[in-house]
């Protein structure tokens, strides 16, 4: 069958009119008359006694409805994969910006102004500021609860310390290898917390309706799973809960688990009847919903004279903040994929998750496999110094390729990315072979970078889509399914997959933009880099499902046997006589005889989709198959640097992915370019700044610097296509990926430019002109 | 100057109609427009001036609607991204991608609609200065840039094909 009628082509989106005209309704552009308002007052210290909350005044100022504190809900407990953290803080609080108090009033000026009324007094206790110091003897216990929180079994907590998970890796004989290696490097490497920064600050509006269900509009990756989180954390059955998303104004990450939803129902609980909107004002969508985990590492690599990796031994710390949320599965996926794409038979790592008074940290674009690259990739590259041999070329030597075996032992299948590929590609744009640094006439130092990495899901082994294909009285298919618009695009390549599969124009093609618990088939989350891959091979199912039908009921009317028939172009017809057929329009909602009889009904097709063959890990081991593809590719930057000033300007950047089959050019490639965007942030001025008592001192987007238009460089994007067997079309999922290559070939780049190993993001004008000036005597 | 206490109906001209609103005179025009008025397009990003996702067009010139205050638009012209029809600069975004999630758009073409308008022709050193008022989380810019050149090259086009005002019979 040909492919390649509808696949590769790039078609605007369907939501561009929407979105260019400004009529798309996001969850704050819906809010009905006779909301009530909720606003939060958030603790002024990262650890602190709550010695008192007086919400006297609050509750006789006028429009107030309610005020409430911790003590409002004694037991409650809310997590995704742990249970640890109550809806307003309770006896103790654990970071600047944690929820001490909400107001509820008729109007959100009323309830802004009474928040203020709100009297609350605390202790203030001495906060924990990095991994390091909560894992230090003596440290102050955060969590005393640790062990008796209800969690996810593949969570590993250590009660009495400030690991929330711990994730070994053992793989191998790392100390003989050690022990015998001719070349030994070792180096640390770290950064700050730091955020999303999506455009669209979180919002829930919930309503608990008298008839006795909760609702929840929000803006969330991950309608099904706050369904699940608030059934549990509520005492709710799931069948007393609907969960709205409409499209989401930026994820990243930071809108999947669950967010604002929880404290959003149990206030509207006390006021059935009444939606309550909780609405993040941006500081504390930086600062009090959770942001991206902090880092401290440390890296050694054994490796032979010819820079073949004979172990490494790696030891990540995430900085969790004060609550679990996703990072303990970001460090568990850390560990996974803790070597990078590379060949290294033997492993010892530990990722541990650990609590500090940090805001607390959640998903991030890239998902521990940003962190773990840049450790990774800056432990090489001193590796490729101490052999004087090219970064690239270090990397070719040891890329990993089917065959070997990831550091869980599973073994890389024939579906894994061609790595070697990506490499030579990104050099050739950058014209690596023709010099890696150069002084500049004015001064400046022009310097490359490159780097590689890869991605597996970090997802339940039983991570699913559903997806349900019905037709319209034209003709037309829309396809529903569980998926999230987050800015991805998914549902355009959705509606190309779909069209292929019915040979339909993709204009006849519509996907419905909202998910819904109530309607949406069920869909694990909007997140993973999964939907393109498993929403997917839903949609394909769906369609081949609905083909089946239209062919049983058109062999009537035609009167042929189904597998004659043979569809396309909106119509079903004879194989081999085109012109006997029957547009799908006279066929999808049931065939209508001459004289009135009909047969059939509305077609439904119906499409579902399970992950396939993962497995646990090993607790002492990591041994296990957790992953289910691997998405492999290269990424490298030049850059220009100032040696007076420190300044540093990434001029071009350049991306090479194996994505299995591009869907949608247009779409991939932009997730991409937004993707390296994202990683130049991350890399040169994106992270919390922290005062000596921890509290964020630029917890805005006035201090926190976001790139600007200008500031983006050159973009180079290139696609591998080794197909994804299982994948709908071949394809595999492409939207995190770009991002996690970017730190390690800047850091690289601004190292050769500044002479100096640069070990700490993020990498600014400040951190560059320091380093340089510890290097000269 | 006129003193405002309490709640008190403003007139105003949105997207060229008349229209009345009740208001607080602490109000943000961001705030009346979304609340009041039912114009959802501009977005509250920040709140702060920092982001431009509500930036609308006061007499002509992109400001951004969160730093004024509603009282301060009374016989004011505002547009709005409602207020544009099938913009030439709204169809580049749509054609190159200028957009993803969506959340910054209004703001951004409301800003790209006055820039091509005052730079009809390609310069870099405006489009920084202009567009950097502007955050996009989602793009990495790549998309918006090549909105811009389309767009003018559009409205060129159509300059070229149109006989100028004062040319017409």
């Amino acid at each position: 069958m040909d492919h390649a009628r509808y696949l590769g082509g790039s078609p605007e989106r369907t939501d561009a009119p929407a979105k260019t005209g400004g009529a798309l309704r996001y969850t704050d552009d819906r809010v009905r008359p006779g909301t009530l308002h909720a606003a939060l007052l958030y603790s002024p210290y990262a650890h602190a006694r709550i010695a008192s909350v007086d919400l006297s005044r609050a509750e006789a100022a006028p429009g107030v409805r309610g005020a409430f504190s911790g003590a409002d809900w004694p037991d409650t407990l809310i997590g995704l994969y742990m249970g640890d953290k109550p809806p307003l803080a309770r006896e103790t609080v654990r970071y600047y910006g944690e929820p001490v108090a909400a107001v509820v009033a008729d109007s959100e000026a009323e309830t802004l102004a009474a928040i203020r009324l709100v009297e609350a007094s605390f202790e203030a206790l001495p906060p924990l500021a990095s991994p390091r110091d909560s894992l230090a003897p003596g440290a102050a216990v955060l969590h005393p609860g640790l062990g008796s929180y209800r969690r996810i079994p593949a969570i590993l907590p250590e009660p009495g310390t400030n690991v929330a998970n711990r994730t070994r890796i053992r793989k191998g004989d790392p100390e003989e290898a050690f022990a015998r290696a001719p070349v030994v490097v070792s180096g640390s490497f770290s950064f700050p917390p730091g955020d999303h920064a999506a455009m669209e600050p979180r919002v829930a509006i919930a309503e608990y309706g008298l008839d006795g269900r909760l609702t929840v509009t929000s803006s969330t990756q991950s309608p099904f799973g706050v369904r699940t989180l608030l059934a549990k954390g509520l005492g709710l059955p799931e069948r007393r809960i609907r969960v709205i998303a409409p499209p989401v104004g930026g994820g990243f990450g930071g809108k999947a688990g669950i967010q604002l939803e929880p404290l959003a129902c149990l206030l509207a609980m006390r006021f059935p009847g009444r939606p309550v909107r909780l609405a993040n004002a941006r500081e504390a969508d930086m600062v009090s919903s959770p942001g991206r985990p902090g880092l401290e590492s440390t890296v050694r690599i054994a490796a032979e004279r010819d820079g073949a990796i004979l172990a490494m031994d790696i030891e990540l710390l995430f900085d969790s903040g004060a609550y679990a949320d996703y990072a303990v599965n970001v460090s568990r996926a850390a560990a996974v994929a803790c070597t990078g794409p590379y060949k290294v038979p033997n492993v010892k790592a530990d990722a541990l998750c650990v609590y500090t008074n940090h805001p607390f940290a959640t998903a991030f674009r890239g998902f521990g496999h940003i962190e773990l690259s840049y450790a990774t990739e800056r432990a090489l590259d001193l590796l490729a110094d101490e052999l004087g041999m090219d970064p690239a070329a270090l990397r070719e030597k040891n890329a990993a390729q089917p065959g070997h075996t990831t550091p869980t032992g599973a073994v890389l299948d024939p579906n894994t990315g061609d790595l070697p590929a990506c490499i030579a590609l990104v050099k050739e744009r950058l014209g690596w072979d023709e010099g890696r640094r150069r002084l500049m006439p004015d001064g400046k130092v022009r310097a490359k970078g490159l780097a590689c990495f890869w991605k597996a899901p970090a997802i339940p082994t039983f991570t699913d889509a559903g997806a349900t294909l019905a037709f319209a009285e034209d003709g037309s298919a829309v396809l529903t399914t569980g998926v999230v618009e987050i800015g991805q695009g998914c549902f355009d390549g959705l509606r190309l997959i779909v069209a292929e599969a019915l040979r339909m124009d993709p204009s006849m093609v519509r996907v419905e933009p909202e998910a819904d618990t109530d309607r949406s088939p069920h869909d694990w989350t909007t997140a993973a880099s999964r939907s393109l891959f498993m929403a997917g091979r839903a949609a394909l199912g769906a369609a081949e499902d609905a083909v089946a039908q239209l062919k049983r009921v058109a062999s009537a009317p035609l009167r042929c046997p189904e597998e004659d028939l043979e569809i396309g172009d909106g119509r079903i017809y004879l194989r081999d006589d085109p012109a006997h057929g029957l547009p799908i329009s006279a066929v999808a909602l049931g065939y209508v005889y001459e004289n009135g009889n009909a047969i059939g009904g509305p077609i439904i097709g119906r499409g579902r989709y399970i992950a396939r063959g993962l497995s646990g890990m090993d607790p002492e081991s990591g041994e296990g198959r957790p992953g289910l593809e691997w998405t492999m590719g290269a990424e490298g930057v030049e850059l220009e640097l100032d040696p007076r000033d420190g300044s540093c300007r990434v001029l071009r950047s350049a991306c090479a992915m194996d994505v299995g089959k591009v869907i949608h050019p247009a779409l991939a490639r932009g997730q991409l370019v937004g993707a390296m965007a994202m990683g130049i942030g991350y890399a040169t001025r994106e992270a919390f700044s922290f005062d000596s008592r921890q509290g964020v001192q630029n917890a805005s987007l006035r201090d926190y610097k976001l790139l600007r238009y200008g500031e983006d460089p050159e973009y180079f994007v290139d696609f591998v296509e080794t197909p994804q067997g299982d994948g709908p079309y071949g394809a595999r999922g492409l939207g995190e990926q770009g991002i996690i290559g970017m730190p390690g070939a800047i850091a690289q780049a601004a190292s050769l430019a500044a002479g100096v190993q640069l070990c700490e993001l993020p990498i600014t004008p400040e951190y560059l002109w320091t380093s340089m000036r510890k290097e000269r005597p | 100057m006129t003193e405002r206490k309490g709640p008190y109906e403003l007139r105003l001209r949105v997207n060229g109609e008349e229209r009345a609103a009740l208001t607080r005179p602490a109000e943000t025009l961001l705030r009346l427009l979304r609340e009041r008025l039912g114009l959802t397009g501009p977005k509250c990003g920040c709140e702060n001036g920092d982001c431009g996702a509500c930036t609308v067009l006061i007499d002509g010139v992109p400001t951004k609607s969160c730093m004024v205050l509603a009282v301060e638009c009374e016989g004011r012209e505002l547009t709005t991204i409602e207020g544009l029809r099938d913009h030439p600069v709204q169809r580049a975004f749509s054609a190159e991608n200028g957009f993803q999630c969506g959340f910054c758009t209004p703001g951004m073409i409301m800003n790209a609609v006055a820039l091509v308008r005052a730079h009809p022709e390609p310069n870099e050193e405006a489009d920084r200065n202009w567009m950097g008022s502007n955050l996009c989380r989602c793009t990495g810019y790549e998309g918006i840039r090549r909105a811009l050149a389309a767009a003018r090259a559009e409205l060129a086009a159509r300059a070229g094909l149109m006989p100028r005002a004062k040319e017409r019979p």
